[in-house]
């Protein structure tokens, strides 16, 4: 089945990530996040709450705890992923795929995130029966550093330098300062990540996603539905997913072959290829995986993404302007939602101060033990 | 050998991995290996990822491998491991194929390289277990 512009985003919504940041709340709860983000990507898509029939919870525990908060009783969709950042890519698939083939006409997707009131880490926790009980043997915990595994593999094999990371890290603070709602709003220099301290080695503070409070939410419907509404529509060119699932986060080829499966399939079907990318949103969990992703998509040869991102390339008024809202080391840890929201905002030529000029292709990339990408255009 | 002294986690001990702990105490790095096609593999699990078998051995490993990469963690994750900080940790691909994480024992952080050959050598946990640590060939 052909899903090219059948479906489109049409409503958009967030929380203020900067206010909240600083003004923790024990009693938070992921579900007031979603609500909050759900109104308003409800009013920014001028839809009304009774045309919603499909719902896409993330990170909240239960959907139906969500549907009664949402008032959104009688459904024809309705579901809850777990809260990974693979996962915002998954939601929007998902949504495509209902709307398309008719299981539902207009899917709200809802994320709500509370970690950092509610004290989340990611490391450390230990369950003696799974298999990480193999890893935290030896104190090998978190995400991040895995990610800090194939980085320094990536450095073996291809002579990758910490500037290539910095300048990743010192980009995502450049473009948060262009962002009102962006946790951290002051760039930083080559100098400051340098002196950033080691969390997994060779991995710094700076390469490091926040932990922060917020729910994001978006609102997919047909193509036909989509024209009459408030915004223009972020029409959904292609989406598409591959998986390197293995004991670990770490992979050998550090993504690359899953994401040249996405490749290979999304820009046909989208009818674009990488120099047709306007500016790109690549989730970064941690700096590394921005890198895999360039590799991963074409944007350069494997093995030269630390040289390629350097020189102003991937700033806005570049070549290929990343990450234009912040990032997740710098906007906020929204798991790719809130990257996701920014491309739309990118589409629609609504960005503020921040917007690429002329843009009207925007490609979605996550590069994690199931990668996903999309690309939206206007 | 007092057992009561060791603080860091450690996996449960169930039938399953039984003859892998087995074997740390015997010096032996021991991998299942399926009966049905041969295939290697760790951790330990009831059936072969290869081809769904439930019959599977433990072969002896040769204890040999490369360092596949390394980190070394500054983060304090588990108090266990305070004393430690900052500690290396290695993913080791074994000879066999599967990779393990590890650590590795008399080798300074300016030594370690990628792709490095190194040989398991197994440290006392508890009554059941030693851990299996790599050093240099």
């Amino acid at each position: 089945m052909d899903l090219r512009d059948k479906t489109a985003i049409v409503g958009i919504g967030a929380t203020k990530f900067d206010a909240m940041y600083r003004n923790l709340d024990p009693g938070r709860s992921p579900y007031e996040l979603a609500a909050e983000a759900f109104r308003k990507a409800l009013e920014d898509s001028g839809l009304e709450k009774r045309q919603i029939d499909g719902l896409i919870c993330v990170r909240v525990p239960s959907y139906q705890r969500m549907a009664d908060v949402l008032g959104l009783p009688r459904l024809r969709l309705v579901n809850v992923l777990e809260g990974a950042g693979r996962m915002a890519g998954a939601a929007l698939q998902y949504a495509v795929m209902a709307v398309a083939t008719g299981q539902a006409e207009t899917v709200a997707v809802v994320y709500g995130n509370n970690g950092r009131s509610a004290g989340a880490r990611y490391g450390g926790a230990v369950d003696p029966n799974a298999t990480t009980a193999y890893d935290a043997m030896y104190g090998m915990t978190s995400p991040g550093a895995y990610v800090a595994m194939m980085f320094r593999r990536h450095q073996h094999e291809y002579g990758t330098t910490e500037d290539a990371l910095a300048a990743l890290a010192i980009n995502n603070r450049k473009n948060g300062a262009l962002n009102p709602d962006a946790v951290f709003q002051k760039p930083i220099t080559r100098e400051e990540y340098l002196a950033g301290r080691y969390v997994a080695e060779p991995l710094r503070l700076y390469d490091y996603c926040l932990i922060n409070d917020g729910g994001v939410a978006f609102i997919v419907t047909s193509a036909d539905r989509a024209k009459d509404l408030r915004h223009p529509p972020a029409y959904v060119a292609a989406t598409y997913a591959a998986s390197e699932l293995t004991n670990f986060y770490a992979v050998r080829d550090c993504f690359y072959g899953a994401c040249q499966d996405i490749a290979t399939r999304i820009y046909p079907a989208a009818g674009v290829g990488p120099r047709d990318i306007d500016c790109a949103q690549i989730y970064d969990n941690f700096t590394p995986t921005i890198l895999f992703s360039l590799e991963g998509f074409g944007f350069c040869p494997r093995g030269e993404s630390g040289a390629w991102v350097q020189g102003g390339r991937i700033e806005r008024g570049g070549e290929l302007p990343i990450n234009t809202s912040g990032g997740h080391t710098s906007e906020s840890y929204m798991q790719g939602f809130a990257l996701t929201i920014e491309a739309v905002r990118q589409v629609r030529g609504e960005a503020g101060p921040r917007q690429v000029p002329n843009c009207e292709v925007v490609q979605y990339i996550c590069a994690a033990p199931i990668c996903n990408s999309h690309i939206l255009h206007r | 050998m007092d057992t009561t002294a060791y603080t860091k986690p450690l996996p449960v001990l169930t039938k399953l991995n039984a003859p892998f702990w087995e074997g740390t105490k015997r010096g032996e790095l021991r991998l299942q290996r399926c009966g049905a096609c041969g295939h290697v593999w760790f951790p330990p699990s009831t059936h072969c990822p290869r081809c769904l078998s439930t019959a599977h051995d433990w072969m002896t490993a040769s204890g040999r491998g490369t360092v596949w990469s390394w980190i070394v963690m500054h983060q304090r994750y588990f108090k266990a491991f305070d004393g430690d900080l900052p500690y290396l940790v290695a993913m080791i691909a074994l000879e066999e194929g599967p990779i393990l994480m590890s650590t590795l024992v008399g080798i300074s952080n300016e030594e370690v390289r990628c792709d490095m050959p190194v040989r398991v050598v197994f440290e006392d946990a508890t009554a059941d277990m030693a851990v299996p640590k790599f050093t240099s060939v």
